[in-house]
C-alpha cells in the first residue's frame, strides 16, 4: 500500500497551496514541498526490495469491467523517472519561489505544479495501460494550465493552446493504440503486456497499434514534425520550462518507448520509425538552436535535439542502446534543468533574454556564469561531464547498429554532424552571455541572484560534474535497476570515462573541433540562415485552427440552423423512411388477430377525436379557440384511455390535461392572441405531405402490430409485479419499482425544469396589455365570491381525494404522480380565486425546498437498500397486522412514491405559482375609469 | 333489459359530446365555446360512469371523480383569463 502513498501524496499536495497562500511565500513553499517530499522518502525506502529482484505492485479494482484497475508498480525505470520528478519537483518548487514575483498568485502555481507532478508520477508508476493513459491525458491538461499560466499574454494562451492541441491529439492516438494493444494481449496489464512481446509483433494488427502508440509519444516528446509546439511552450513561466520542457513531461514520450520496448519493440518497423523520426529531430532541434537568439527558444531547440538524440538510441534497441539511453535521460535532466533555470535568473536579473542584448555578465554573475559554463559543457559532451559518458555511448552504438545495412555509415556521420553543432551552440549560449562585450547594456543593472535560488542549479550542476568525474559510483546502481526493468534482465556493463582511444572518442573530439570552428564562423551561419523564409510555426498552426473552426462551423450551421421546422422535418423524414422501408418487408398489413368488435360509440368518439385534432391545428392562428381543442383532444384520449382499460393513464392524461391548460392560459397573457399568416401554400403542401405520410405510415405500423402476435416485455412485468414489487396495480410498480430509475431521473429532471423557470422568471418585467383580444378592457371584478368559496371548500376535499389516490397508487390505480398533480391543482385553484398574496401568505412555504426534498427522499429511498447489501434501489416489502386496522402492507416503494408525490408537487406549483407571481408587483392596481378606491377595498 | 338501457343512454351521451363539438368549434363567441367544453366534461363523466356499467367494473369511477373534481378548473381558468387576461393575480 506504500506504492499508492506515492501518487496519493502529490494528489493531495494540490491542496496544500490553496490553504497556505494566505500565509506568505515562505511558509507557502514550504508546506507545498512537504508532501512531494515524503512521497520522495517513500520512493526511496522501496529500493532495498528492489535490490531484492522484487518488483513492488499494488492493484485495486477500479473499472474491472473495462479492464481499469487503480495498478501501480515500481520497477527500476518507474524508479528512475520518479526520483527525477520527485527530485527536481523539490528544486523547482524552491526555485518558483523566488522567480514569481510577489503580486502573482503563487498558490495557483503551485496547485497545478502538483497536479502536473501526480500527473507525471502517475504515468512513470501506472500498472495498467488505461490508467497510464489517464495521467497522460491528466499532464496534457494540467501543463496546458502551467504554459498559460500568465494568462493575460496572448502568447502564453496560444502556446499553451497549441501544446493542448498537439498533445492532445497525440493522446487520442495514443488511446486507441493502446486499445488495441489491449485486445491484441487481452488485458490492459501492464505486467502481461510486457510479457507478450512475441504474440504482439506476430499480431496483424501490429503495425496500426505501433504508429498509433509512436504518434502519442511523439507528439509528447516533441519529436519531428510536431516539434513545434516545444518553442512556443516557452511562453511559460521558467520554473514550468525547466520542470516540464526539459526534465519531465517531454520525457513522458521516451519513458513510453522504454516502458513497452519490451512488447512492442525490437522489430524492423520499429527501428525504422524511431531511428530515423529521432535522427532527424537531433538534427533540426540542434540547427535551430544554433541559429536562434531568445536564450530560452535556443534551450528549447536544443531539447528537442536531445529528445531526438535518445529516440534515436530507443530505436537502435541494443541493450547498450537502451541503457545509453536511459544514462543519458538523467545527464539531459541534470544539466538541462540548471540551464533552464539560469536562463530564469539571467532574465530575472537583466530583464532580457534576447542574446544581442546580453554579454559580458562574467563580471556581473561570476558564481552563475561558472555554473552555466559547467552545465552547457555537459550539453557540449566535454570530457569530465556527464553529457560526454552518454554521448560517447551513443555514437558507440551508431557505429554497431545494424540498421540501414549498407548505408550503415549514415548514421554514425549524421550523429557526428548533430554533435558539432551541439558544441556550436552550447559554446554560442557561454560565450554571448557571459564573455563577449556587451553591446548595450540590458534592461536591468544584474548582479547575483538570491542565493536560495541558485541553489538548485547548484545542486543539478554538482551531479552533472560528480557523475561525470565518477559515474561507475553514482549511477550504475540506478541505471542497473532501470535497465533491468526495460531488458527483463540484468545487463552486464560498466560505466567509465576512458575507453581508450577508439572511434567514438574520435568522433568527440572531431565534434568539439569542428564545433568550435563552426562557432568561429557563426556570422556566416547566421546569413545563410537569413536567406531561406521563417517558417512561423505559430501562424501556420493559428491558419490551422481557424481554417477549421470555421469549417466546422459552416457544418453546423448547416445542419443547425435554428430553424424548428427543419429540425422536424430531417427527424419526422429520416423516421418515415425507415418506417416505411419496415412495412414493405410485411407480407400483408393485417396480421392473424381477429378484430375487436366495433360498437357505433367507438366510431363517434374516435371520429370526435380526429375533429378535435384536426380542429387545434386549423385553429392555431386563433391561440385561445385552438387551445380550447386540444383540450377536447386531451379530454377524449383520456376516455380512450378509460374504455381500452388504462385507468392509470386516464387519470394522468385528466390531471395533466388541468396543468397543462392553467400553465397555457398563464403564458397567453404575455403573448399575441393571433399569430400572423407567415407561411406561403408552397411551405403549408410540403407540411401536409409530410405529417400526413408520417400520420399514414405511423397508423399502419400500430396497425401491423396489434393485429399480430408477438411476446413483449410485458409479461415480465404482470407475472413479477405482485411476487417482485408487492403490489397489484402493474403500472404503479413498473414506475417505482421495476424502472425506478427512470422515475428518478424524471423527476429530478422535473425539478431541475422548475427551479431553472422559477431563476428565469426572477425579476423579469414583461409587456401587459391592458385590454383583451377585442379591444375590450378588463373585468374590475378581481376575485369573483363564487369562485373564492369554491375554491376554498374543494381544497380539503382534493386533499383528500390526493391522499387516497396515493395510498392506493400500489395496488389499484392511482400513485404518488397523479396524487401530486391533484394536490398541486387544488392548490393553484385557491391562488387563482384569491390572488398571489391572500395565498402566500397563508401557504407560508418555499417551493424549492418541497421539489429538492422529493428528489431527496427519493434518492434516498433507494441508497437506502446498500444499507442491506442490495443494489440501488432493491424494494423491499411485508405485510404486517396492527390490532383494529388489521392485515396492511407496506412497501419501501411508498417512500419512494412519496419522493415522487414531494416532486411533483412542488415543481408544479413552483413554475404555476411563479409564472402568476410575474404579474402581481407591477400590474397597476387602479385600472382606467372602472375601479374606485371603495371597490377595491371589498374585494 | 339493463343492456338496452345501457345502449340507449349511451348513444344519446356520445349524441351530446358532438353535439358540444359543433357548439364548440361555430361559436359564435367565447362564452359559447367555453360552455361547450365544461358541458362535454359533465357529458364525459356520464359517459365514464356508463362505461363502468357496461364493463362490470369499478375502476373508471376514479376517473369521473376527478373530471368532476378539476373538470371544471380548466373551464375557470379559461373564465378567469377572459375576465381579467391574468388568471393568477
Amino acid at each position: 500500500m506504500t506504492l499508492l502513498w506515492i501518487p496519493l501524496l502529490t494528489l493531495l499536495g494540490v491542496l496544500v497551496p490553496v490553504f497556505t497562500e494566505r500565509y506568505g511565500r515562505g511558509v507557502l513553499s514550504l508546506a507545498t514541498a512537504t508532501l512531494p517530499a515524503v512521497a520522495l522518502a517513500l520512493t526511496l525506502l522501496q529500493i532495498p526490495t528492489l535490490l531484492e529482484g522484487d518488483i513492488p505492485r499494488v492493484s485495486l479494482a477500479w473499472l474491472p469491467e473495462l479492464g481499469l484497475d487503480l495498478a501501480f508498480r515500481l520497477d527500476g525505470l518507474s524508479l528512475l523517472f520518479a526520483l527525477l520528478i520527485l527530485g527536481i519537483g523539490l528544486l523547482i518548487i524552491l526555485y518558483a519561489a523566488f522567480y514569481l514575483s510577489a503580486e502573482e498568485a503563487s498558490g495557483r502555481f503551485f496547485a497545478y505544479l502538483m497536479l502536473f507532478m501526480t500527473a507525471m508520477v502517475g504515468i512513470v508508476m501506472a500498472d495498467n495501460l488505461l490508467l497510464l493513459w489517464l495521467f497522460w491525458e491528466l499532464t496534457s491538461l494540467s501543463s496546458f494550465l502551467l504554459i498559460g499560466f500568465w494568462s493575460h499574454s496572448s502568447e502564453a494562451r496560444k502556446g499553451a493552446r497549441m501544446a493542448m492541441t498537439v498533445t492532445g491529439a497525440g493522446g487520442l492516438a495514443l488511446l486507441a493504440g493502446l486499445l488495441l494493444l489491449g485486445d491484441m494481449v487481452g488485458s490492459f496489464d501492464l505486467g502481461v503486456v510486457l510479457e507478450s512481446g512475441d504474440a504482439i509483433r506476430a499480431d496483424s494488427r501490429y503495425p496500426l497499434m505501433l504508429v498509433l502508440v509512436l504518434l502519442g509519444a511523439f507528439t509528447k516528446s516533441a519529436q519531428f514534425p510536431f516539434q513545434f509546439w516545444l518553442p512556443h511552450a516557452m511562453s511559460a513561466p521558467t520554473p514550468v520550462s525547466a520542470y516540464l520542457h526539459s526534465a519531465t513531461m517531454v520525457k513522458a514520450g521516451i519513458f513510453l518507448m522504454a516502458r513497452l520496448h519490451p512488447a512492442i519493440g525490437d522489430t524492423a518497423l520499429w527501428g525504422w520509425i524511431v531511428t530515423l523520426t529521432g535522427m532527424a529531430t537531433f538534427l533540426y532541434g540542434a540547427w535551430f538552436a544554433l541559429i536562434k537568439t531568445d536564450l530560452k527558444a535556443i534551450l528549447a531547440f536544443s531539447t528537442v535535439s536531445h529528445l531526438g538524440l535518445i529516440t534515436v538510441l530507443l530505436g537502435v534497441g541494443s541493450p547498450m542502446a537502451i541503457l545509453a539511453a536511459l544514462f543519458h535521460i538523467i545527464n539531459h535532466a541534470t544539466f538541462k534543468g540548471s540551464l533552464f533555470m539560469s536562463a530564469g535568473i539571467i532574465d530575472h536579473e537583466t530583464g532580457t533574454r534576447e542574446l544581442s542584448k546580453l554579454g559580458g555578465l562574467r563580471k556581473a554573475m561570476p558564481v552563475t556564469a561558472v555554473l552555466v559554463s559547467l552545465a552547457a559543457a555537459a550539453m557540449a559532451g566535454v570530457p569530465l561531464l556527464n553529457g560526454f559518458l552518454s554521448k560517447e555511448m551513443f555514437f558507440t552504438e551508431l557505429l554497431d547498429t545494424p540498421l540501414l545495412g549498407g548505408l550503415g555509415w549514415l548514421l554514425p556521420t549524421l550523429a557526428t554532424l548533430g554533435g558539432i553543432l551541439s558544441v556550436a551552440y552550447s559554446l554560442r549560449l557561454v560565450h554571448a552571455v557571459f564573455f563577449k562585450p556587451a553591446k548595450e547594456s540590458p534592461p536591468k543593472s544584474p548582479h547575483e541572484p538570491p542565493h536560495l535560488m541558485r541553489l538548485p542549479v547548484e545542486l543539478l550542476v554538482t551531479v552533472c560534474v560528480l557523475v561525470g568525474i565518477i559515474p561507475a559510483v553514482l549511477a550504475t546502481g540506478l541505471l542497473d535497476l532501470a535497465t533491468r526493468a526495460v531488458l527483463g534482465e540484468a545487463l552486464e556493463f560498466h560505466l567509465a570515462i576512458w575507453h581508450g582511444f577508439n572511434v567514438p572518442l574520435l568522433m568527440s573530439v572531431l565534434a568539439l573541433a569542428i564545433g568550435i570552428l563552426v562557432y568561429a564562423m557563426h556570422s556566416h551561419i547566421r546569413r545563410l540562415a537569413r536567406q531561406f523564409a521563417p517558417v512561423d510555426a505559430r501562424r501556420s498552426f493559428e491558419q490551422g485552427t481557424q481554417t477549421l473552426v470555421a469549417a466546422t462551423q459552416a457544418i453546423t450551421l448547416r445542419l443547425e440552423n435554428g430553424s424548428l421546422q427543419r429540425y422536424m422535418s430531417l427527424l419526422l423524414g429520416a423516421s418515415l423512411l425507415l418506417a416505411t422501408l419496415g412495412l414493405l418487408d410485411l407480407p400483408t398489413l393485417a396480421g392473424d388477430k381477429p378484430s375487436q368488435p366495433l360498437d357505433g360509440v367507438l366510431i363517434l368518439g374516435a371520429a370526435l377525436l380526429i375533429f378535435g385534432a384536426v380542429g387545434t391545428a386549423v385553429t392555431h392562428r386563433y391561440r385561445l379557440i385552438s387551445l380550447l381543442m386540444l383540450s377536447v383532444v386531451g379530454l377524449l384520449v383520456s376516455l380512450t384511455f378509460a374504455r381500452f382499460s388504462a385507468p392509470d393513464l386516464a387519470l394522468t392524461q385528466l390531471s395533466v390535461e388541468v396543468v397543462t391548460m392553467i400553465l397555457l392560459m398563464l403564458a397567453l397573457f404575455f403573448l399575441p392572441q393571433k399569430t400572423p399568416r407567415e407561411s406561403t401554400a408552397k411551405r403549408n403542401i410540403r407540411d401536409l405531405l409530410l405529417a400526413g405520410s408520417l400520420g399514414m405510415v405511423v397508423a399502419s405500423l400500430n396497425y401491423a402490430v396489434l393485429t399480430r402476435d408477438m411476446s413483449s416485455i410485458a409479461h415480465f412485468f404482470m407475472e413479477n409485479s405482485i411476487p417482485g414489487g408487492g403490489g397489484h396495480n402493474v403500472v404503479n410498480v413498473i414506475l417505482v419499482d421495476f424502472r425506478g430509475f427512470d422515475t428518478l431521473g424524471e423527476i429530478t429532471v422535473l425539478a431541475l425544469a422548475g427551479l431553472a423557470i422559477f431563476k428565469l422568471l426572477n425579476r423579469l418585467r414583461l409587456f401587459m396589455p391592458h385590454s383583451d383580444g377585442e379591444g375590450r378592457l378588463w373585468s374590475p371584478d378581481r376575485y369573483p365570491m363564487i369562485l373564492t368559496s369554491v375554491s376554498q371548500a374543494l381544497l380539503p376535499l382534493a386533499l383528500l381525494v390526493s391522499a387516497f389516490i396515493f395510498l392506493r397508487g400500489h395496488n389499484q390505480p392511482g400513485g404518488g404522480f397523479i396524487a401530486g398533480l391533484i394536490a398541486a391543482v387544488a392548490l393553484i385553484l385557491v391562488y387563482m380565486a384569491r390572488g398571489v398574496e391572500w395565498a402566500q401568505s397563508r401557504l407560508d412555504f418555499q417551493y424549492q425546498p418541497v421539489a429538492i426534498a422529493g428528489v431527496a427522499v427519493a434518492t434516498l429511498t433507494g441508497l437506502g437498500s446498500w444499507a442491506f447489501g442490495r443494489p440501488f434501489l432493491t424494494s423491499a416489502f411485508g405485510h404486517f397486522h396492527l390490532p383494529i386496522l388489521g392485515d396492511f402492507e407496506l412497501a419501501t416503494a411508498m417512500l419512494f412514491d412519496l419522493g415522487v408525490f414531494l416532486a411533483v408537487v412542488g415543481a408544479t406549483l413552483m413554475i404555476l405559482a411563479n409564472l402568476g407571481k410575474l404579474t402581481t408587483p407591477h400590474r397597476p392596481s387602479k385600472e382606467p375609469a372602472t375601479t374606485t378606491p371603495g371597490k377595491e377595498k371589498k374585494s | 333489459m339493463l343492456d338496452t338501457a345501457l345502449w340507449i343512454s349511451l348513444t344519446l351521451v356520445v349524441a351530446a359530446l358532438a353535439l358540444n363539438v359543433y357548439r364548440m368549434v361555430v361559436g359564435p363567441d367565447m362564452p359559447d365555446r367555453l360552455l361547450a367544453l365544461d358541458t362535454m366534461y359533465v357529458n364525459s363523466i356520464a359517459l365514464i360512469v356508463l362505461l363502468g356499467l357496461w364493463l362490470n367494473t369499478k375502476d373508471y369511477f376514479e376517473a369521473a371523480l376527478l373530471i368532476a373534481m378539476l373538470g371544471f378548473i380548466s373551464t375557470v381558468a379559461v373564465c378567469k383569463y377572459i375576465l381579467r387576461g391574468d388568471i393568477i393575480e
